[in-house]
C-alpha cells in the first residue's frame, strides 16, 4: 500500500518536473548557448548558420557604454527602490498596527496599488513626472509647484540629464512610481510579522519597563527580521526585472538616463535582431538574480 | 454511441470547411484611422470574395515592435500569416526576403497589368535580385514641415523656406516671441532619427543618399558632418521637455499655439484632422528644407510568405490590395495617399493631393527610421546615436559612433 502512494505521487509531479526541465532549465541552456553564438542577425538564425564563439558578446556588452549606463542605473534604483519600499512599508505597517482609527481603510488604500499593473503606474506617474517646459508653461508636479509657490523647485524630473558620477538624477521620479506601487505591499508583510509577535512577549518587555522606543528597537525589529529578508527577496528581483515601469514611463529617457538591463535585452533581441547580445544580457540578470536568491535558499536550507 | 460519432464527423467536416476558405491577414494597425482602414479594405476584399473568412490578426503596440517579435517567431516557427503588413525595404528583404521565407510575386503583378501602374522607386524597394516580393498599399512622406498658420503670419512667414538659414531665421523670431520653434517629442527615439534622416536627405540629395545604402557613397561623406551640425543648430528651437513627449505630444504643440512648426510623417496630418483642424486654413506644409525634390517614403506593402496556408485567397487578397478600388478604399481613412499612381485624386483631401503630385514626380528616397533604408539592427543603433547627440550636442563623438555602426553592419566596405 506504501509503495502505491509512492507510485502514484510520482506520477503526479512528473509532468511538472518534465515542464520545468524544458521549460525552464532547458530554455535557459539554450539561452546560455545563444548567448556564446555569433547570432546576430535574422539570417543567421533562418539559414541555420551561427557559430561558437565563445564568451565574445559578453567583452562586448562590458566594452558598451550603454549597458555600463544600464548596470550603474539598475544598482541606483535597486538601492533606492528596495530601501524605500521597506521604509515606508514599515512606517504605515507601525502606524496601521497602532491601530488608529480607519486603520483598516488606510491598510486597503495603500495595498492597493500593487494591484495595478506596472505599465499602468509608469504611464500615470510619466504623466506626474512629465516637467513641460520650466518655467513659463510647466506641467504635473512642476505645476503645483508654481502653483504653490516654490518656483525654485521645479525641476525636469525623470528626462533630467543631470547626474552624480554615474548616478542618474532621473532615476528618482523612477524610483518614486516603483516604491508608490509595492510598498503597500510590503505594508502587508510586516503587518503580518507584527501581528504574529506573540503576546506574551510585548508583554514581558513592558512588565520589565521597556520605553516604545525600546521596544521597536529591541523587541519588534528584530523579530521582523525575516521579514525583512523576504521582502528583499521580492523587491530585489523585481527591481532587476524592471522593464514595463520604465517603458512605459520614461522610454529610458534622453541619453539612456533611465535605461535599464531588460529594455536594452528588448531593443537588442527584438528590434535589432542581435539575438546573441539579448541572450548574454539574460543570462547576466538571470546571475544577478541568482546572487539575490541564493543566499535566502541557504538559509532556508540551512533551518530544515 | 453512433450519432456521436457521426456528429464528431459532421463537426470536424464543417471545421474542415470553414478552414480552406480562411484568410489571416497579419497587421499592427490598431489605433483609430488605421484599424478602420484596413476594415474598409477588408470589406473590399468581401465584396469579391464574399465566401472567404478573413481572420483579422493584429498585435497591438510599439509602433509594431510587438507585432514584428510575434511575426519572426511564427515565420520561424514554419507558422505564418497568409499575408502580413511589412514596409517596403530593409525591414521586408533583410528580414524575410534573403532568409528565404517569401515567394515572389513578379509575375502575378504582370499578370495582373499593375506593375507599370506603380512609380518604379517604390517598386524596387520591394525587390530584390530583380523579383518582386510585396505589394505596395499605401505611401506616407516623411520629410514635411507642418505648422501653425496663425503663429507663421504674426513671425511674417508668408513663403515656406527653402533653406535651413531660411528657416532657423523663424525659428528664431517664433522664440523671440515666445513660441517653441520646432516642437519634437522623442520619448520613443525614432522621431529624433526622423528629423535627422530628413535633414540628411537634403544634405546629401536623393541621389547620394539613397546611394548610401547601395554602398556606393560611404558614410565617411564629410557631408554627413553637416547634417549633425544643422541638427545641432535646430535643437537651440526645441522644446525643452521634448524626452518627455511622444510624437502626437509634439504636433499637439502645433496645434495648442505653443509651437511654430513640427517635422514629421503626414500621420501628423491625420492626427491634426483629427483633433478638427483643418488642412490649408488651420495649418500649412511644405517640404523639409532643401529636400523640395525629394519624397521621403513610408511605405506598407502586403506579402506573400513561402508557407502560407490558404495561399489562393493571400493572392485574392493581394490582388484587391492592388486594386484602385482597394486602394482608394483604405487610403482616405489610413490619410495616406496610394502607391498606385491612377487612383482617384477627388477622394483625398487638399494636403494628401499635393502629395501626391510629389509622390508622381519627385525622387523617392527610403526611410531609415521607419525601417525601409537598413536592416533593423542598424536603425537601431542609429537610435542609440542619434538619441545620444540630442543630450550631448557632441558631434565628433557622434561620426564617431555612426562610422562603428555602419561597419558593423557592413556598410563600410570600402
Amino acid at each position: 500500500m506504501r509503495k502505491k502512494t509512492k507510485i502514484i505521487g510520482i506520477f503526479i509531479v512528473l509532468p511538472s518536473i518534465v515542464a520545468i526541465a524544458i521549460f525552464v532549465y532547458g530554455f535557459i541552456s539554450w539561452t546560455f548557448r545563444v548567448s556564446t553564438s555569433d547570432w546576430n542577425s535574422f539570417s543567421k538564425l533562418a539559414r541555420g548558420m551561427y557559430r561558437f564563439v565563445g564568451f565574445r558578446n559578453y567583452e562586448r556588452l562590458f566594452m558598451d557604454k550603454r549597458f555600463i549606463t544600464d548596470l550603474w542605473n539598475l544598482l541606483f534604483f535597486t538601492l533606492m527602490f528596495m530601501f524605500g519600499s521597506i521604509a515606508l512599508g514599515l512606517i504605515l505597517a507601525l502606524l496601521v498596527d497602532k491601530g488608529v482609527k480607519g486603520s483598516r481603510v488606510f491598510q486597503t488604500i495603500f495595498l492597493y496599488p500593487m494591484a495595478v499593473a506596472f505599465v499602468v503606474t509608469g504611464t500615470v506617474w510619466g504623466w506626474i513626472f512629465n516637467p513641460g517646459i520650466i518655467p513659463d508653461s510647466p506641467s504635473g508636479i512642476n505645476l503645483l509647484m508654481k502653483g504653490l509657490g516654490f518656483e525654485s523647485l521645479m525641476w525636469k524630473w525623470y528626462i533630467s540629464t543631470e547626474h552624480i558620477g554615474p548616478f542618474n538624477l532621473a532615476l528618482i521620479p523612477v524610483a518614486i512610481a516603483a516604491i508608490w506601487q509595492m510598498s503597500g505591499y510590503v505594508m502587508a508583510l510586516y503587518l503580518a510579522g507584527l501581528r504574529s509577535i506573540p503576546q506574551s512577549i510585548i508583554e514581558a518587555a513592558k512588565v520589565d519597563g521597556a520605553s516604545s522606543w525600546k521596544m521597536f528597537w529591541k523587541v519588534k525589529i528584530p523579530m521582523l527580521k525575516p521579514v525583512t529578508l523576504s521582502a528583499m527577496i521580492i523587491l530585489g528581483h523585481i527591481s532587476l526585472k524592471v522593464f514595463d515601469l520604465i517603458y512605459a514611463m520614461t522610454g529610458s529617457g534622453p541619453n539612456n538616463v533611465t535605461d535599464m538591463p531588460a529594455i536594452y535585452m528588448f531593443e537588442l533581441t527584438f528590434r535589432s535582431n542581435k539575438y546573441a547580445l539579448g541572450s548574454a544580457i539574460s543570462i547576466l540578470m538571470l546571475l544577478a538574480v541568482a546572487i539575490v536568491i541564493v543566499p535566502y535558499l541557504v538559509s532556508a536550507f540551512k533551518k530544515e | 454511441m453512433r450519432r456521436l460519432i457521426l456528429s464528431f464527423l459532421l463537426i470536424f467536416f464543417l471545421v474542415g470547411v470553414l478552414a480552406a476558405s480562411q484568410l489571416e491577414i497579419f497587421s499592427w494597425w490598431t489605433a483609430g484611422g488605421e484599424a478602420e482602414a484596413l476594415e474598409a479594405l477588408i470589406k473590399v476584399f468581401n465584396k469579391h470574395y464574399p465566401d472567404v473568412e478573413v481572420i483579422n490578426a493584429t498585435v497591438a503596440g510599439g509602433a509594431g515592435t510587438n507585432a514584428k517579435a510575434v511575426l519572426k517567431t511564427r515565420m520561424l516557427g514554419g507558422n505564418p500569416p497568409d499575408s502580413f503588413q511589412v514596409h517596403a525595404g530593409m525591414e521586408l528583404i533583410d528580414t524575410y526576403v534573403i532568409p528565404g521565407y517569401m515567394t515572389p510575386i513578379t509575375n502575378l503583378l504582370k499578370e495582373w497589368g499593375v506593375i507599370d501602374k506603380f512609380p518604379k522607386g517604390i517598386l524596387e524597394m520591394c525587390s530584390y535580385k530583380g523579383e518582386i516580393y510585396s505589394v505596395p498599399v499605401n505611401v506616407h512622406r516623411g520629410n514635411v514641415v507642418f505648422y501653425n498658420k496663425k503663429i507663421a503670419e504674426e513671425i511674417g512667414m508668408k513663403e515656406p523656406p527653402e533653406t535651413w538659414d531660411e528657416f532657423i531665421t523663424y525659428l528664431q523670431k517664433a522664440k523671440e516671441k515666445g513660441y517653441i520653434g520646432l516642437a519634437l517629442g522623442d520619448k520613443n527615439k525614432w522621431p529624433a532619427l526622423h528629423l535627422f534622416e530628413t535633414i540628411l536627405l537634403g544634405v546629401l540629395g536623393p541621389n547620394d543618399y539613397n546611394g548610401l545604402w547601395k554602398n556606393e557613397v560611404s558614410f565617411r561623406d564629410p557631408r554627413i558632418r553637416r547634417a549633425f551640425e544643422i541638427m545641432d543648430r535646430l535643437l537651440d528651437y526645441v522644446n525643452e521637455d521634448h524626452a518627455a513627449l511622444a510624437w502626437q505630444d509634439a504636433t499637439r504643440l502645433v496645434y495648442e499655439g505653443k509651437a511654430l512648426a513640427n517635422i514629421m510623417g503626414d500621420w501628423a496630418e491625420g492626427y491634426l484632422k483629427s483633433v478638427g483642424w483643418e488642412p490649408g486654413k488651420d495649418f500649412g506644409w511644405f517640404a523639409v528644407p532643401e529636400t523640395q525634390n525629394a519624397f521621403m517614403v513610408v511605405s506598407d506593402t502586403f506579402g506573400l510568405p513561402k508557407n502560407a496556408p490558404h495561399k489562393e485567397n493571400a493572392v485574392k487578397w493581394l490582388k484587391i490590395v492592388a486594386s484602385v478600388e482597394g486602394q482608394d478604399a483604405f487610403n482616405p481613412i489610413k490619410g495616406s495617399i496610394p502607391a498606385r499612381l491612377d487612383a482617384d485624386r477627388s477622394k483625398y483631401d487638399i494636403y494628401l493631393q499635393w502629395s501626391m503630385e510629389d509622390f508622381a514626380t519627385k525622387a523617392l528616397s527610403p526611410s531609415i527610421a521607419h525601417g525601409s533604408a537598413a536592416p533593423e539592427g542598424f536603425v537601431t543603433a542609429l537610435n542609440d546615436i542619434i538619441n545620444r547627440f540630442v543630450t550631448t550636442r557632441d558631434i565628433d563623438s557622434a561620426l564617431e559612433e555612426l562610422l562603428i555602426a555602419a561597419e558593423d553592419e557592413g556598410y563600410l566596405t570600402e
